[in-house]
């Protein structure tokens, strides 16, 4: 391979950090490139690619960093592949179609840049990792391993399960991708959008098992949040005219983008209305909002329908978000877009946010009539928010003992500290 | 690869009456309905069909166990669920997408649930003598 620069001048720590960016931004595309070159052998692709990376600590301090990492990866996973292959003999078979393929698509790989083939690779992989065949933790585990490369430890850390446990679950999730003949591919029409969901609904988990663990845990589960931005983007990226692509990047990082403010000095939780904004990560907000754009312009150009959950929630939290400006919530805005998700994915607990939203938007007493049929459906017996707004309405009407009663069977039913916090304070403000 | 599908599904009461036959006397495949007749066309068709047979209802299934070296007889099958086996398919397909396609079209999909199970295959041991 070529290098771009003569190595003697070149520091340890240069080419360290190079392989660190390389392992950071390269490590899914170049496996996944790999799985499918070992026809879907999950195992010999991660040891071809560790084999690699071993082979880069050796070769770039001497011979400097190459100019494309990931196609230098590829190539030196391949060829150390090919080298375990060559010693086995009893996998001759194999090895002349690996070489006749190897062959024929040489030249293309050299030609490789960090798009194309690679992308493709990337995207059969996802798929594959979120195969609805598969369990729902053994996804998540799957996905974070190899697109992500966090190592085994990593991940158990994050998800808080002993390290054999998740080794077990890579193990059986690998074997039955194996054995049950899970294809390394892209679905194709009808079965895109369907699948799709799967790999968004496997993204969102990863990133709320890192954005809802209390704060006290720290810093390994906001890991978790980046990586499924990180992630969610590539989809994006990789699949640009599916609107939900960028309603689930867009509401990722609209919600991440309130992580330092929702956070109190004591680590509790503390609740959207009562957050100091100036905390809100800008940033953050202006690529969500962005990807909010580009979701609706998307959505625009497909159909009226392909605007699905991740999309209205992101619009949902961009209202929120551009309070920042200096200009009050939109709630009439926020009830409609709480209606049409209803229409989606109706459930009582969006109808109760429809409700605060109305409330917001109508008056108090609007969103309580809402609250009183929701309350007599019943769904939600048990459910301390619903008693919390109605408190919250009926304190704003003026009906205090009424309040105060609600207040009372908020507290009963919340087992959260900081909730908790909040609804005596209200409840002393009733002057009960 | 082959995979066999499984078909589970609640036996109705017309199922009962057909296997209702004279003592001794082999039940009689009734008459295949519609939907399946379709659908086992559609497999040979797609020229994934390599076999596929009807189980008559579970009151005629019979367990065995063999325990402590003692023969054990049970009736019925051995399930506590409501829905039972009542066919199978074996199909050929390049993968498991292609299977599950095929099996999201078996009639019993509707209602009942198909298990899709890939066959590893049994080599026969070589004939004595």
């Amino acid at each position: 391979m070529t290098s771009a620069e003569p190595a003697s001048v070149r520091p340890e720590s240069e080419t360290n950090a190079a392989i660190e960016r390389a392992y950071r931004d390269a490590y899914g595309s170049v496996l996944a490139t790999l799985i499918r070159f070992l026809g879907g052998d999950f195992d010999a692709a991660e040891e071809a690619l560790a084999d690699a990376f071993a082979t880069a600590l050796e070769t770039w301090p001497r011979d400097g960093i190459p100019t494309v990492p990931a196609a230098w990866l590829t190539t030196a996973g391949r060829n150390r592949a090919l080298d375990r292959i060559r010693r086995d003999r009893r996998q001759a078979e194999k090895l002349v179609l690996l070489e006749r393929e190897l062959a024929a698509t040489e030249v293309a790989t050299m030609q490789l840049g960090t798009e194309g083939g690679l992308a493709d690779d990337r995207l059969r992989l996802i798929f594959t990792c979120c195969h609805p065949a598969l369990p729902l933790d053994a996804r998540v585990a799957l996905t974070l391993r190899t697109l992500g490369g966090l190592t085994t430890p990593e991940i158990a850390r994050a998800f808080l399960v002993p390290e054999a446990t998740l080794a077990q679950r890579l193990v059986r999730a690998k074997r039955k991708i194996r054995e049950a003949g899970i294809p390394y591919r892209v679905p194709l029409g009808p079965e895109l959008p369907e699948r799709l969901d799967g790999v968004l609904a496997t993204l969102y988990l990863v990133f709320n098992e890192g954005y809802l663990a209390s704060a006290g845990e720290g810093a390994v589960r906001h890991d978790l949040c980046a990586e499924a931005i990180r992630l969610a983007a590539i989809v994006a990226d990789l699949l640009p005219d599916r609107p939900e692509t960028h309603g689930l990047l867009a509401l990722l990082l609209l919600q991440d983008s309130r992580r330092d403010a929702r956070v109190g000095a004591d680590g509790s939780i503390v609740l959207l209305e009562e957050q100091d904004r100036t905390r809100w990560d800008r940033a953050e907000i202006t690529r969500g909002l962005e990807a909010l754009d580009r979701g609706f312009a998307a959505a625009a150009r497909l159909s009226h329908a392909s605007v699905g959950r991740y999309l209205l929630q992101a619009a949902i939290a961009a209202e929120h978000a551009r309070t920042l400006d200096g200009r009050p919530t939109d709630w009439r805005g926020i009830a409609t877009l709480y209606e049409a998700l209803s229409r989606i994915d109706p459930s009582p607990i969006v109808e109760l946010n429809r409700a605060v939203a109305i409330a917001q938007a109508d008056g108090p007493a609007a969103g309580l009539a809402l609250l009183d049929e929701l309350t007599a459906g019943g769904e939600l017996t048990g459910y301390h928010l619903l008693p919390a707004a109605r408190a919250d309405l009926l304190r704003r009407l003026g009906r205090l003992q009424e309040a105060a009663a609600e207040y009372q069977r908020a507290l009963a039913l919340s087992d959260n500290d900081a909730e908790r916090r909040f609804l005596r304070r209200r409840l002393a403000e009733t002057g009960s | 690869m082959r995979y066999m599908l499984l078909i589970y599904a609640e036996e109705n009461q017309q199922d009962e009456a057909a296997s209702g036959t004279a003592a001794g006397a082999a039940p009689e495949a009734p008459e295949m309905s519609p939907p399946w007749m379709e659908y086992t066309s559609w497999l040979l068709r797609e020229g994934i069909h390599s076999a596929g047979e009807r189980l008559a209802t579970s009151s005629s299934a019979t367990t065995v166990r063999v325990r402590d070296g003692a023969r054990l007889i049970t009736d019925g099958p051995y399930t506590e669920t409501k829905e039972v086996l009542g066919g199978y398919y074996i199909i050929e397909c390049e993968n498991l997408d292609e299977a599950l396609e095929a099996a999201a079209r078996c009639p019993a999909a509707l209602g009942g649930s198909i298990e899709v199970r890939p066959i590893i295959g049994m080599p026969l041991p070589a004939a004595a003598g």
